[in-house]
């Protein structure tokens, strides 16, 4: 468990990143370093997201699936990274 | 083995009534079974037979009218959570998360995914790949594209009884939205049906006007006031103005007085630059500029009677049908004339009569358009019957440059507020013309056919991309221009410049010249004294005019009638004549 902690607390020490989100399948998120209410709203927005992304990329091909999903918007940038069970969000700002 | 039967029916038996009769069936052919075939052909089991139960379905298209979409959302704070734990209760979903993390499934992926994160977190940090690189040479693509507009939406006046969309006012924050004023103005056209409101119009929905503006007379013009983008006023066909405020609602707010303000319909309004920015002046074909207020609407602050003779003279007065003012030159103004003459104007005189500058003349027509060129105040853009002419305010003979006469009028033109040296105007015949005179000065660079009636109205957004044109039917048209007629060019405003000059100085020279040749012949008829008698007496009144010409065209009348009767007599008695050789044939036959 502490190599969770640790792993966590090394992404959120890099250089722009925001805030730190993981959320389950359910979109309960489980570890965040954001206010409850800005995390309820990414956790929702963001797993809609995921899903259509991923059954875009199988729909074209359907051996393929859905490795990492970046969206780079004019004041930051937001990392997914899906799992079947969990959802990894990052975001960062890049241009510093 | 072929069956044959042969029919047979003698020639004169044929086209006879047909006689039907009854008799026994006859037998013509009886072929029996012939067991020797069977060799030919082998058995076949076991057979297999596809059948389909499934329904019988038919493709059909069907197109239904364009329906209105929105889209609502609904925001869940919170979910997801098992039955047994309450979402507020921070124990409980504090211990939910920490059984959670124990789960040895989550260890795995999180280490795994974070992993992946991190290697992208590093990309960000170690180079921005979304950087502007190559910001100095920005190619021009502008010179290889081929200018073209678009039509993006087209607003259709929603009333069974269309009328023509006359005036057009984009809306100033954002140009979002677009008024259009609609009023007939062909003389008693309109009927007692014709519905008199203007629309305002959100430019993504065409479907249904966003507002409806009920005045009590069909407005000819409608303007948004540049400074508080609520306010609008609005000329209408009997004469007076109305100004309207958004959040107050459809009615006016309130209208200019009867006695007033003007006799004919207000063609133009105009806001002025003031500090209060409630100031405006309307025109109107009966021969008067009123200025405004807008916070006392019961009369007008000033006057002015078109009188070129700079005597304030109403029945000299040239009917105004289009206004210019300019920001930047808040005392100078100029109206367009039924007429065809530009009259410039100074707001700041002290009397009336130095209150009209000079007038420029040339056009056969009234004029439609008039406006100064953003970029060249000096010069001046006028649309007026088939041709559209380009003045320099220094020259007031003639204009500088001017189209070529069109086979349509042309009904209303503007500048591109972007580049200065393109204009657009529009026609009866329902085109659009998009002229660039560092391209081409004959022809139109650009001739759009936007519809089948003829355009009557045209205004251009402040970022010269989009274009609105009304029409006669009341169709309002946005189009989206291409970028290379929107984009500034390198040297454009030097080229511009230069043009301008060299046409200027032209028409100097030939003034110059003009003059030099008037004095000349003047120099000529003062010798003669006889001429100068003549000249004395060609100085009649008006009415003599009007008298000597009512004559001559009664004169002219009478003679073709006269003609036209000699002519019937000739034929008469041509065909008495023809007769008479007839009936003397027939009497010889």
């Amino acid at each position: 468990m502490s190599e969770v902690e640790e792993t966590l607390k090394r992404i959120q020490s890099h250089k722009g990143v925001i805030g730190t989100i993981v959320v389950n399948a359910e979109g309960i998120p489980i570890r965040t370093t954001l206010d409850n209410s800005t995390t309820v709203q990414y956790a929702g927005l963001l797993h809609q997201l995921t899903m259509k992304a991923r059954s875009t990329v199988r729909d074209i091909d359907p051996q393929n699936d859905l490795t990492f999903l970046r969206v780079r918007s004019k004041k930051h940038e937001i990392m997914v990274a899906p799992d079947k069970e969990y959802l990894l969000i990052v975001i960062q700002n890049p241009s510093e | 083995m072929e069956i044959v039967y042969v029919y047979t029916k003698k020639r004169s038996e044929f086209g006879r009534q047909c006689n039907f009769s009854d008799r026994p069936a006859e037998l013509h052919v009886d072929i029996l079974p012939d067991p020797s075939q069977m060799d030919n052909y082998i058995e076949r089991n076991p057979c297999d037979n596809p059948t389909q139960c499934a329904q019988e379905m038919s493709e059909h298209e069907v197109n239904t009218e364009r329906f209105q979409t929105e889209t609502r959302g609904i925001n869940h704070v919170e979910g997801g959570w098992p039955k047994d734990v309450n979402p507020q209760e921070m124990e409980q979903t504090i211990r939910y998360r920490k059984k959670v993390e124990k789960d040895e499934n989550y260890v795995n992926t999180v280490l795994q995914l974070g992993s992946l994160m991190e290697h992208c977190i590093k990309q960000n940090t170690a180079i921005d790949i979304y950087q502007q690189y190559f910001e100095e040479e920005e190619v021009s693509e502008g010179a290889e594209e081929q200018p073209s507009a678009k039509t993006i939406n087209v607003f259709r006046d929603p009333n069974e009884i269309k009328r023509t969309a006359t005036g057009l006012s984009w809306h100033p924050d954002g140009a979002k939205k677009l008024a259009v004023a609609y009023s007939s103005l062909e003389f008693q056209r309109a009927t007692k049906d014709m519905s008199f409101d203007s629309y305002i119009w959100d430019i993504e929905n065409p479907d249904k006007p966003e507002m409806t503006l009920k005045p009590v007379s069909p407005l000819v013009c409608l303007e948004y006031n540049p400074k508080d983008s609520h306010i609008l006023i609005g000329g209408c066909y009997n004469g007076q103005i109305a100004y309207w405020d958004t959040r107050k609602g459809s009615q006016p707010v309130e209208m200019s007085t009867i006695e007033h303000s003007h006799r004919d319909p207000v063609y133009k309004v105009i806001w002025l630059q003031s500090k209060t920015g409630t100031d405006y002046f309307s025109a109107s074909t009966d021969g008067h500029v009123l200025w405004w207020d807008i916070r006392k609407m019961s009369e007008p602050t000033e006057k002015l009677i078109l009188d070129p003779s700079k005597k304030g003279n109403l029945d000299n007065a040239l009917g105004a049908i289009s206004l210019e003012f300019e920001t930047t030159m808040p005392t100078k103004f100029m109206v367009g004339t039924e007429q065809g003459q530009v009259v410039s104007c100074n707001r700041k005189a002290k009397t009336p009569a130095e209150k009209i500058v000079c007038t420029y003349s040339g056009h056969h027509g009234p004029i439609y358009a008039l406006q100064r060129n953003p970029f060249f105040p000096k010069n001046f853009l006028t649309v007026a019957d088939w041709t559209a002419r380009i003045w320099s305010e220094e020259i007031k003979e003639s204009s500088i440059m001017w189209t070529k006469y069109h086979m349509a009028y042309l009904t209303d033109g503007c500048w591109s507020p972007v580049r200065p040296a393109v204009f657009f105007t529009t026609r009866m015949d329902g085109t659009l013309d998009v002229w660039d005179l560092l391209f081409k000065q004959n022809d139109p660079t650009l001739s759009l056919k936007v519809c089948d009636e003829s355009l009557y109205s045209l205004r251009l957004q402040d970022n010269g991309r989009f274009l609105v044109c009304g029409s006669q039917l009341g169709t309002t048209t946005l189009l989206e221009i291409s970028p290379g007629l929107c984009t500034l060019q390198r040297n454009e405003k030097a080229l511009a410049t230069a043009m301008f000059e060299r046409e200027t100085k032209r028409e100097k020279i030939l003034e110059a010249r003009h003059r030099e040749m008037r004095l000349k012949e003047r120099s000529r008829s003062e010798q003669g004294k006889e001429e100068e008698t003549k000249d004395v007496d060609t100085e009649e009144s008006s009415e003599d005019l009007v008298a000597r010409a009512e004559k001559e065209f009664f004169e002219v009348v009478e003679f073709e009638l006269k003609k036209r009767e000699r002519e019937e007599e000739k034929s008469q008695s041509k065909a008495d004549k023809e007769k008479e050789i007839s009936e003397e044939k027939e009497a010889e036959d």
